[in-house]
């Protein structure tokens, strides 16, 4: 491909809708620039997931879709973001909203100082003015959703960090799908926990893709080659390759690619 | 191989050694601790046999004819003491989550330091700085603000005449004392809570205000009780800057703005001339003073251990 910095998918079995879309996207620590005009479209249920070297702007590209990079003030994006054709880049956006729609999960698992049960209703209370019984319904709903229900019930009451690191990062996906969101972002979601732990997860995103558009940041590229759909390859802040899965493990079209996943690099 | 480093003491006897002395230093605070207590009891005896209980409840203190009853410098105590924590336990949790979580890094930098250097004021200074000026400025300024422009004075606890002096202005300085403990503290509690938690709550879509009250609140509740039990502690036993503004009169308390006294100020103004069983109702009162600490710092655990297990450490 000549233009690196214009990769917008087109291949044939193009049905999906397209969910996010980034258009000429630059962003800024302070001076720092780390993402360099990147151009790209995530379709809608399906799992995209996004890989590169340490440093390459792969996280900051996912904490431009929720907007949590604005919580420091020397952060800032250029360019726009359209979900669902809404650029959410623009000051009129209502973040909290924006926040319900886009759920984030992280490196670390990141339980709240609460209990399983009101770390789950934590986002309901936020969004929704539900009965105790809807936000009990809910929080099953949400538990069972991400395969934590069966291990939790019983303990319902005990404090989310009292759980395992696994049950911990399941616990806060059920936190994140229990707002009824549209979009997972997930930021290295297993590189903190065991690799049984791991497995669950995996077959867990595989689970979510019938409803949820997924965003994944992965050092592991077995990972991403096991649970995605398509995946981006990311090198110091430009998108250098974005296709099919795939495509992208067995017939890299770029060079610095075919490196990177044949482990010459990063 | 022969060991060419001539030892001494063989190294068992070493760590041996090193176990006895830290036992024995540790042990010593202990020590103290108690030899303190069975001193002020022991002192106080002629006391508690003269009034028994009833120094607990009574409000008379006539040293001609030598009767004496603690009730009022213990109220007077508790008083100032409550008035200072409900002043500065707010004041220092608004001004910690200024410098942590809004106020620009350089601001915060100095400010900090500011706060800091505030605990390093001796208390001396304190009591003159309230003596000279505060107690003038309440009288002249604060005290009929509240009574008539806020018309407080229908409540009796803002009942009295305006002379500076009292439970009030005396409650205002030791909340201004020990607002740089507390807060550094508060401080430190909010910067332990890890940036990425406080994100999560933001990514799932918390209010700057929620976060706070729902994340970081419940992270820091061991930190932040420890602040507040730190603050009672202290302004419980503070002597020199109530003892100039206080008023110093063995009366119970019904107005803020009325003159009374406390333990540690009833200590320090009586005991050059006390003699017999004067002296040993003052050894009495220093008695109840440990207590009082003694109780809170036991209150203090008991508090943490239960939020401990809300919490779902233990």
């Amino acid at each position: 491909m000549e233009n690196n910095s214009n990769l917008i998918i087109n291949h044939t079995a193009a049905a999906e809708k397209t969910k996010i879309s980034v258009r000429n996207l630059n962003f800024y620590y302070g001076m720092h620039q780390a993402l360099f005009d990147n151009n790209i479209d995530i379709l809608e249920k399906q799992v995209t997931a996004i890989i590169g070297p340490s440093g390459c702007g792969k996280s900051t590209l996912l904490r431009t879709f929720n907007r949590i990079y604005q919580l420091y003030r020397e952060q800032r994006a250029e360019g726009e973001i359209f979900l669902d054709g809404e650029n959410i880049l623009d000051n009129s956006v209502d973040i909290l909203e924006l926040r319900r729609k886009v759920g984030m999960i992280f490196q670390k698992p990141t339980p709240f100082p609460m209990s399983v049960f009101d770390n789950v209703a934590y986002p309901l209370k936020l969004h929704f003015s539900l009965s105790k019984s809807e936000i009990i319904d809910h929080v099953e709903k949400a538990l069972r959703g991400a395969s934590l229900w069966d291990e939790v019930k019983d303990k319902l009451k005990k404090s989310g960090m009292a759980l395992s690191g696994g049950q911990q990062q399941r616990l806060c996906i059920a936190r994140a799908i229990a707002g009824e969101p549209e979009v997972l972002l997930m930021d290295e979601p297993t590189s903190a926990i065991d690799p049984v732990g791991t497995l669950k997860v995996e077959d867990l995103i595989e689970e979510l893709k019938q409803e949820f558009t997924i965003v994944i940041v992965t050092h592991n590229m077995q990972q991403a080659a096991r649970i995605s759909d398509y995946t981006a390859f990311y090198f110091q802040g430009k998108i250098i390759e974005f296709d099919i899965t795939e495509k992208i493990f067995t017939s890299p079209a770029n060079k610095q690619t075919e490196d990177y996943i044949t482990g010459r690099f990063g | 191989m022969e060991n060419s480093k001539k030892q001494l003491i063989s190294p068992d006897a070493a760590d041996q050694f090193f176990k006895i002395t830290t036992a024995v230093c540790a042990l010593l605070a202990a020590v103290v601790m108690f030899g303190f207590f069975i001193q002020l009891f022991w002192s106080s005896i002629p006391a508690i046999k003269e009034f028994g209980l009833d120094f607990l409840t009574s409000s008379e203190w006539d040293p001609v004819k030598n009767l004496y009853g603690a009730m009022p410098a213990i109220a007077g105590t508790l008083v100032t003491t409550a008035i200072a924590v409900v002043i500065a336990v707010p004041l220092s949790f608004i001004v910690a989550m200024f410098l942590v979580e809004t106020a620009p890094p350089a601001l915060s930098h100095t400010l900090s330091h500011a706060i800091d250097l505030l605990a390093a004021i001796p208390s001396i200074i304190y009591g003159m700085w309230g003596l000279f000026i505060f107690v003038p400025f309440m009288q002249d300024h604060v005290q009929p603000f509240l009574a008539n422009t806020l018309h407080l004075k229908i409540i009796p606890l803002f009942a009295g005449e305006y002379n500076g002096f009292g439970f009030l202005t005396s409650g205002i300085i030791l909340a201004v004392m020990i607002l740089p403990f507390i807060c550094a503290v508060m401080r430190d509690v909010f910067r332990m809570v890890p940036p990425v938690l406080k994100e999560s709550a933001f990514g799932a879509g918390a209010t700057s205000w929620e976060v706070t009250l729902d994340i970081t609140m419940r992270y820091g509740a061991r930190g932040l009780l420890g602040a507040i039990f730190l603050g009672l502690g202290r302004a419980v036993g503070e002597t020199m800057a109530v003892l100039f503004v206080i008023g110093n009169v063995q009366k119970m308390p019904t107005s803020l703005y009325q003159a009374g006294t406390t333990i540690s100020a009833t200590l320090a103004n009586n005991f050059a001339e006390a003699q017999g069983v004067f002296r040993s109702a003052l050894f009495e009162l220093g008695l109840i003073l440990l207590v009082i600490s003694f109780l809170i710092q036991v209150l203090a655990q008991f508090w943490l251990n239960r939020v401990s297990r809300q919490m779902g450490e233990k």
